[in-house]
């Protein structure tokens, strides 16, 4: 454990350093951020009047697109001379939002990714290659400042090059990868077809995030590199990663409360849920002072696991988020996410964890095609064996989603790969329409 | 006996065959024998080449999903009914043919038919106890190690 003595405090020390934080953090953003006074006075709430954490409840929603329409700087809460770094939102849905960070917000960031990999099992006396992309992003510096706060030797190779990736893995003895799932897996792919066996490498722990992914890609990851896959969390209008690791036990993902207020509401009422049922995670930053966001909507879909971790971490654990309700597909009137489709192709011999959603129109009526790859192991000769795992895959997703789909077999590495977050709905709805 | 047949997963578009055949020619894999059954989407090209395991190991590196079928050849005597005899045997047998081609021999006066069964083994004893002449391998193609 990176900081025992915060990870593990009791709640009720815990409750009242957030209280105390959380009551600094309103006042300074009422009065430094023209947005906050506006949503606040609107809503006829005042700083002062939040007495205990669950007065939090009356304090106004913050949206993406509140970051948007500041674009880029405007939700800052300190002199543009405090600022030392700025990253941007990945841009995953529209238009991007740019967050700042002061001196003291980079050393906590630092120290909280610390903290996600020390979770995660990895010691100063470790290899971390970061293959999350450097730049605006905030994953690959993010992951960078962490890995060195810890101690780790770091590799910043940065998103891309993937044939370099495998070489560095094999020749620096790196036993940390750190990257997108998916880039994980192009990695291993692209390793093995260079002749190197992942899982003879040094390699044993994987730090992936950015995008969600399902049991059955971590299953498959695990297989083909021969590691333990860790789930990390983080958004960067909240931070960037380091918001919520797992830790070893994998049973969800300690949010650092010290940091972060989570509340998972009803996107419907607005209400907050009881823990343990599902809803839109909403996060309040309590440290941060470049760009603090007050009850931030993340749009995803989790739910606050209930129980103690062996881990003896005291901070309470979100479940791996599954989707995004941004990702959320509605076809003919279900809600469908992608990681769904992932898991059912999981589950399934003679087809590759690769695959790609297009969505289409025939008249009024959607359409919407799986493209899947064969998988470079199958065992066919007869086009009814294939037509065979068709039917079967596209009986597997009907029977989970409820929803019929056209599924297409491609050729093995067909499906573009992606070196950060992998596109995997194409939707042709909105063309010319 | 037995013959080792390629069947190689093809996206039913343009040039996907020609890169194929471009793969194997690059590495010197003489074809002997190549049918394609295929769908609207996608095909599978049956080969019969030089050195099948080779053949495989670079149409694999190339990212290619390719599966060896054993398959039975045999050679059909060049009269009016030589294929009826042979499927007749095998119906005596309760064997049933799931496809087959055929290619001329290299002598040019007898030809090659290669039949995809279930159980090839069964039948090549079938076909043999039928008076049959199979064909070998190493008559049609260098063979190679798997």
């Amino acid at each position: 454990m990176f900081q025992p003595e915060l990870e593990t405090m009791s709640r009720e020390a815990l409750e009242s350093l957030q209280l105390a934080r959380l009551r600094t953090q309103l006042a300074r953003v009422y009065v430094n951020v023209p947005l906050y006074r506006r949503k606040f006075d609107e809503a006829g709430f005042r700083p002062e009047q939040l007495q205990t954490l669950s007065d939090l409840s009356r304090v106004p929603f913050t949206v993406k697109d509140d970051l948007r329409e500041a674009y880029p700087f405007d939700m800052f809460a300190v002199p543009m001379r405090d600022i030392v770094r700025v990253h941007s939102s990945s841009g995953t849905t529209g238009q991007v939002s740019v967050v700042g960070y002061t001196r003291g917000d980079v050393e906590r960031w630092s120290e909280l990714m610390a903290r996600t990999l020390a979770c995660a099992g990895v010691t100063a006396d470790d290899v971390v290659q970061v293959a999350y992309g450097y730049g605006l992003f905030t994953g690959g510096l993010g992951a960078h400042y962490g890995s060195e706060r810890l101690g780790a030797m770091t590799i910043p190779v940065s998103g891309g090059n993937t044939a370099r990736q495998a070489q560095i893995l094999k020749d620096f003895g790196v036993t940390v990868l750190a990257c997108t799932p998916s880039y994980a897996l192009l990695i291993a792919e692209t390793a093995a077809s260079m002749g190197i066996d992942v899982r003879s490498l040094p390699l044993r722990v994987g730090v992936f995030g950015a995008e969600p992914w399902s049991e059955g890609m971590r299953d498959q990851i695990e297989e083909v590199m021969g590691i333990r896959a860790i789930d990390i969390y983080g958004l960067s209008e909240v931070m960037g990663p380091g918001v919520a690791s797992e830790c070893v036990h994998r049973n969800g993902l300690h949010v650092f409360e010290d940091h972060f207020i989570i509340e998972v509401i009803d996107p419907e009422t607005m209400e907050p849920v009881r823990d343990g049922e599902q809803g839109e995670v909403v996060f309040t930053t309590l440290t941060k002072e470049g760009i603090p966001v007050i009850r931030y909507r993340t749009r995803d879909i989790s739910r606050i696991v209930p129980g103690e971790c062996a881990c003896g971490r005291t901070f309470r654990r979100m479940e791996r988020v599954t989707g995004r309700t941004d990702d959320m597909l509605i076809i003919r009137g279900v809600n469908v996410y992608p990681s769904q489709i992932e898991q059912v192709l999981m589950g399934i011999p003679g087809v590759a964890p690769h695959y790609q959603v297009v969505l289409d129109k025939r008249g009024s009526m959607d359409t919407v095609e799986v493209q899947v790859e064969v998988s470079p192991d199958l065992e066919f000769d007869e086009i009814r064996e294939l037509e065979a795992l068709q039917r079967k895959v596209a009986g597997a997703i009907a029977a989970t989603l409820a929803v019929s789909v056209d599924v297409k077999l491609v050729e093995p590495r067909t499906i573009q790969r992606s070196e950060g977050k992998a596109k995997r709905v194409v939707d042709l709805r909105t063309k010319g329409a | 006996m037995l013959i080792e047949q390629l069947s190689v997963f093809l996206q039913n578009e343009k040039g996907r065959l020609a890169g194929m055949c471009r793969i194997l020619g690059d590495a010197g894999l003489d074809m002997h024998a190549l049918v394609v059954a295929d769908t609207a989407e996608y095909g599978v090209a049956r080969v019969i080449c030089d050195r099948p395991h080779s053949a495989r190991r670079v149409l694999e590196s190339a990212g290619l999903a390719v599966s060896i079928t054993r398959v039975v050849a045999i050679e059909i005597p060049d009269r009016a009914g030589g294929l009826a005899e042979v499927l007749e045997c095998m119906g005596t047998c309760d064997i049933n043919v799931e496809y087959l081609y055929c290619f001329p021999r290299r002598d040019g006066v007898s030809a090659v038919d290669i039949v995809r069964v279930a159980d090839p083994d069964r039948a090549a004893g079938c076909l043999t106890a039928g008076g049959f002449t199979l064909v070998h391998a190493s008559e049609i193609y260098q063979p190679d190690p798997a």
